[in-house]
């Protein structure tokens, strides 16, 4: 789950973290009323989960409260990577002498959460992993001590020299480790962390991820999710428990299972046609999944075929057969069905399907190829 | 001959009175998987289906039943200290089932059972089969059949289409083994091809990726070093949108994407046989075994 810089702020403080002051608006009016607050030229930055803020002009200064109302108005009109801002954080500016980046992830590799600093930071940290890899210090941290002073010393000896700037860094690498694995993080970031001409080091920017699997144990973290930030669909998805990414295409896959899901999009890609979401609906099935599925996957309006492919292991294929027919009732399809089916209780699903006059198919390729002919009015591939 | 599981395999059940664990009991029970008991705290002494004795703690557990590997249905909070209890009571195979285990529990739980001597299958994975033999977790045992092709994939249903894919066309199975999709798990798939390549009734692998990591790739290179049997490939998510699973900050640390182009240049660089479609496999596995 992505929450907000603000809200990555908020944890960050808890911990100890200098980071300066900051209120969310979400008119042009509260962050003017804010910035006069200040009394000192602002920064005012979009709150939305997407990369690359700056550059889709999500960043901006104000000198005067007119200004930051300006401003304001401004950046929450825009759409930034297909998702809309709906609040501005609005901070004083600062003056900033150098800047670095710090983050932690969990890493497949080394099976650790690990370090990552640079003194190349306040631009994107890829970059620099790409054109000066040499810039970047990792440093697995073993979960079972948490980040020791002297490993915090090291990682921070490679951003500052003076010992004073080292010995602050090293406390809030510290502070951080406690933060993310405190918080259920599957990443925590600070980009930039910066120097200001008085040499005081502070957080300027707070990323954080959380690990959807830590949410049913930390109510509080899971309160944060903000949904006005999420593609619509994508909400819908998740209340029905369904994972589901939308894309370009027009055929529409409601599959069981990741990897299979996946690969029938690679299919369908494969026998040329174009996938319109990856949709699981997960192991164990209930009709009403099925049925959410169907709703979400015949809202997008570029779906011309939909394609179930369902291998029955502990999802029985009959709960499936059974969520179509509901579906169908409630809502008849204005698109062509495909189903293909096999697995537990097959003969069950069958006999379902075909008491509502529909019928499923028992390969996979065939099932694919039938979909992309119907979605493209033509033959596949 | 078979990997990890066969007759001799003597089972515990971690979970077997929950949902999930007491139907694929009586699953495995059914396929004849010697299930020789199971755990639940707070229903020792009971009996499950009037024949499996019920303990309280892995530790009983073993000491009464000689179980010499378990399988984990425990819901996620509970899960890692599942699995740590049965590191330490001393089972030498640990299968977890369980979806949903936050990361961060991996990687206190990935250590302790390492250094205790066991084997973790998972999680999040559907287990393992060896057809005819022995089924530990959910993989459907009417879609296996006794054979010669070792498998190994990081999915669930799509491992079983491509065994069921395999079935229809009379190639049987030594061992399936599903290691799972999660970013931390026990057993990866440089562990399976190692032991698929010690396992004498072996002849082929077939290996099943997904994008995401470098596991594939550096498993690749385990084949042109490290085998002689031959081996297939297929990669899922080849027309999968970047940078929607594991971000991005995974690919800076590792120096690799991890896209499907990727592991699918990296399996032809090292000879292992790419399969386009799933159904591909099978004609490769042909090829690869004449």
């Amino acid at each position: 789950m992505n929450i907000h810089e603000y809200q990555a702020k908020d944890i960050f403080r808890k911990y100890g973290i200098p980071i300066p002051p900051g209120e969310v608006a979400t008119t042009p009016d509260e962050a003017q009323a804010i910035a006069r607050k200040f009394g000192t030229t602002v920064v005012i930055k979009a709150q939305v989960h997407a990369g690359g803020r700056g550059k889709a002009g999500g960043v901006k200064l104000a000198k005067t409260p007119e200004e930051a109302r300006n401003v304001a108005a401004q950046i929450l009109k825009l759409v930034i990577k297909g998702l809309p801002v709906q609040k501005v954080l609005v901070t004083p500016a600062a003056d900033i002498a150098s800047e670095a980046y710090v983050g932690i992830i969990v890493d497949r590799a080394s099976k650790r959460s690990v370090f990552m600093a640079s003194p190349a930071g306040g631009i994107d940290i890829e970059e620099v992993a790409a054109k000066t890899p040499d810039k970047i210090l990792r440093h697995a941290v073993d979960p079972r001590y948490g980040l020791q002073m002297f490993e915090a010393m090291q990682l921070a000896f490679f951003l500052y020299s003076d010992i004073k700037q080292v010995r602050a860094a090293a406390k809030i690498l510290q502070q951080l480790y406690k933060a993310f694995s405190e918080n259920g993080g599957s990443l925590a970031e600070i980009n930039p962390l910066v120097t200001t001409p008085a040499g005081e080091i502070a957080a300027l920017d707070a990323k954080m991820v959380i690990d959807d699997n830590e949410l049913d144990r930390r109510p509080d973290i899971a309160a944060l999710r903000d949904e006005s930030a999420e593609e619509e669909s994508e909400v819908e998805a998740r209340k029905a428990n369904l994972t589901f990414i939308k894309l370009d295409g027009n055929v529409g896959c409601v599959v069981n299972g990741a990897g299979l899901a996946m690969a029938t999009m690679d299919l369908v890609k494969y026998y040329g046609g174009e996938p319109a979401n990856f949709l699981d609906i997960g192991g164990s099935s209930n009709p009403e999944k099925v049925v959410a599925a169907l709703r979400i996957i015949t809202s997008d309006k570029n779906v011309k075929a939909i394609l179930f492919n369902i291998f029955g292991g502990i999802t029985r294929t009959d709960d499936v057969a059974n969520g179509i027919v509901t579906a169908i009732k409630q809502n008849p399809l204005k698109v062509p069905l495909v189903i293909r089916l096999t697995g537990t209780n097959e003969e069950i699903a069958l006999e379902i399907l075909k008491k509502s006059g529909l019928s499923a198919m028992t390969d996979m390729d065939e099932a694919v190829k039938k979909a992309v002919a119907l979605a493209t009015g033509g033959k596949a591939k | 001959m078979s990997i990890f599981i066969d007759k001799s395999t003597r089972l515990l059940v971690q979970g077997i009175t929950g949902r999930d664990g007491s139907f694929h009991t009586k699953q495995m029970i059914e396929y004849g998987t010697q299930v020789v008991g199971g755990v639940t705290p707070g229903k020792g002494g009971q009996k499950f289906e009037d024949k499996v004795p019920i303990f309280n703690t892995v530790a009983e557990a073993v000491k009464k039943t000689g179980a010499n590997t378990t399988v984990i249905y425990v819901p996620p909070p509970f899960a890692a200290d599942a699995m740590m209890e049965a590191a330490d009571a001393g089972i030498p195979f640990i299968v977890c089932i369980t979806e949903g285990v936050p990361v961060l529990d991996m990687t206190r739980v990935y250590p302790y059972v390492k250094e205790r001597g066991s084997r973790l299958l998972g999680p999040n994975c559907p287990g393992l089969i060896s057809p005819g033999q022995s089924k530990v977790g959910i993989i459907p045992g009417r879609i296996c059949t006794p054979g010669n092709v070792g498998l190994v994939s990081r999915s669930g249903t799509l491992t079983y289409e491509v065994v069921f894919q395999m079935t229809r066309a009379k190639i049987g199975q030594t061992t399936c083994v599903g290691i799972g999709g999660d970013p931390i798990n026990g057993t990866n798939f440089i562990d399976c091809l190692d032991a698929f390549e010690k396992d004498a009734a072996t002849k082929a692998v077939v290996m099943i990726g997904e994008i995401g990591g470098t596991d594939e790739q550096e498993a690749a290179r385990f084949v042109r070093e490290k085998m002689k049997k031959p081996v297939v490939g297929f990669i899922a998510g080849q027309t999968a949108p970047p940078g929607r699973r594991m971000g991005h900050a995974g690919a800076i640390i590792s120096g690799s994407a991890g896209t499907a182009a990727e592991k699918m240049q990296a399996f032809e660089e090292n000879g292992v046989g790419v399969a386009k479609r799933p159904i591909d496999v099978v004609d490769l596995l042909k090829r690869a075994m004449r």
